[in-house]
């Protein structure tokens, strides 16, 4: 009975235990797997093992184009691929991504690989700023 | 008064999974139960010969949301048993830290479940609230809060820092207090009582001849756990299986609040008996050979049958889970109970039917 009591008077004045979605929005610990949100596309060698590795076939890599892309939605978050980069320039971020009914792909595109012998044009190709594009559904 | 047949499921509010029992009723008692399952067969296993053997692990982890982290090490020891791989041991107590984290939320999820099948809404908040704290925690050791993937071949892909450890001996402590509370009216309540005692008696010889596992058949009086058996560090510590020896429901209930102690002190044992080092041990090659390994998961025993040819696919890959081996059981207790206890009845052996179909 005193129990009773006891809990009806704290039910009243403590805070609710839940939260006010989507008002209020729980923080997310800091090494959460939220999603991968791209790569850094100058430190990539586009060697391909993340793309080996993902378990389900979610990334693909380019080599010769030098282009990484990534499907977001058949992605299972699982940071194999970021475990396994040799340049850990992959990076994910703990937010979580909302439901869609668009497909979302993030696309990384690397600058042209430099030349190893100077060829004699008059004229060098300029290296192109590093373009980090992304079609998303949720931006 | 001629015979019904109630189609209980697919969907019904008491069910999370897709299950379909007919009954055959005369008034209000059953006379028959048929069971038809198949609603979410996905073709796992088959998957699984056309994918990479390290690739598989996630697969298997998919298997059942719930019990996701001891399917991934079931699946890597019957691996490491055939390639012989002998994992650091460091590995195999964080194994055991994460196993049991993931029991205590498997069997905090069947409570209020259990609670919730019989219209307690109160109790069922109260437990999940509980619940809520072990993926928090699941969430911040390992960075998700079902499929955390810490298992791989050769060891443990996360370690835990002194910060961490930390950090899972107050949240299972809290989690112990909350359960204290909570325990009273499992154990002491009119209404828990009115619905679960004596209801759906499962004798102990009935058990052993249908080859109930887990819970059910502990709280049926057998003395059967695989964690004794001592794989990944359960060896190392101390524990003794829960049992009860009246094979009702509200056995089962008592086991299974009482599990989620011992697992708390499981936890406190393993992290006090950590030792330092390396998490993984590196390996080459492929596996070749064929490994059978069975464990204890929340619900019971779950057996992996792994056969490998050498090179990166699998030649086959057989797993039964325990639902599939409590299901003869459910099947008898059902005949002879009211329409109102069917619900109950079908919580009470925790069915995972994604685990069953596969």
């Amino acid at each position: 009975m005193f129990d009773m009591i006891g809990n009806i008077v704290k039910n009243l004045f403590s805070k609710p235990a839940t939260r006010n979605y989507p008002f209020a929005i729980r923080k997310v610990p800091e090494n959460a797997r939220g999603h991968i949100s791209g790569i850094d596309p100058e430190a990539c060698i586009y060697c391909g093992i993340c793309q080996r590795k993902c378990p389900s076939d979610a990334i693909v890599v380019d080599k010769v184009n030098r282009t990484w892309e990534i499907e977001t939605y058949r992605c299972i978050v699982c940071s194999e691929c970021v475990t396994v980069c040799p340049k850990q320039c992959i990076y994910m971020d703990a937010k979580h991504l909302t439901s869609s009914t668009k497909q979302d792909r993030i696309l990384c595109k690397g600058s042209p690989k430099p030349e190893k012998v100077a060829a004699p044009k008059a004229e060098t190709p300029k290296p192109e700023t590093p373009v980090a594009e992304t079609v998303s559904a949720n931006a | 008064m001629g015979k019904t047949i109630i189609p209980f499921g697919p969907q019904h509010p008491v069910l999370p999974e897709p299950l379909q029992l007919k009954l055959v009723m005369r008034d209000e008692k059953v006379l028959e139960a048929i069971p038809s399952i198949g609603y979410v067969h996905r073709g796992l296993e088959k998957l699984a010969e056309q994918k990479d053997f390290m690739k598989n692990i996630y697969l298997v982890e998919r298997v059942c949301g719930i019990c996701s982290n001891m399917h991934a090490l079931s699946y890597c020891m019957a691996i490491e048993e055939i390639m012989q791989i002998e994992i650091p041991d460091r590995a195999r107590f964080l194994r055991v830290i994460w196993a049991e984290l993931h029991r205590i939320h498997s069997h905090l999820l069947w409570l209020g479940l259990l609670a919730d099948s019989f219209g307690f809404e109160s109790l069922f908040m109260q437990v999940w609230k509980s619940r809520e704290k072990i993926m928090d925690i699941l969430e911040k050791t390992a960075g998700h809060r079902i499929f955390i993937s810490t298992n791989t071949v050769g060891g443990t892909h996360k370690d835990l820092t002194k910060e961490q450890q930390k950090d899972v001996l107050a949240t299972v402590a809290s989690v112990w207090d909350d359960m204290k509370a909570v325990e009273k009216v499992f154990l002491n309540d009119y209404t828990v009582q009115h619905r679960l005692k004596g209801v759906g008696v499962l004798p102990k010889e009935i058990a052993y001849e249908l080859g109930t596992v887990g819970p059910m058949a502990r709280a049926s009086g057998i003395v059967f756990d695989h964690r004794t058996r001592g794989y990944a560090a359960y060896g190392d510590l101390e524990f003794e299986p829960v049992v009860e020896t009246d094979g009702d429901s509200w056995a089962r209930t008592k086991v299974r609040l009482f599990e989620v102690y011992q697992s708390v002190r499981l936890i406190r044992e393993a992290i006090g008996k950590l030792p330092d080092g390396e998490i993984f041990t590196p390996f080459k090659g492929f596996p070749d050979g064929e490994a059978v390994v069975r464990l204890e998961q929340p619900r019971g025993e779950v057996m992996y049958y792994v056969r490998a040819n050498g090179t990166k696919m699998l030649d086959r890959l057989r797993i039964r889970t325990p639902t599939f081996a409590n299901l003869p059981s459910l099947l008898h207790m059902l005949p002879g109970s009211s329409l109102a206890d069917v619900p109950v009845l079908i919580l009470t052996i925790d069915p995972c039917i994604s685990c069953t179909e596969r």
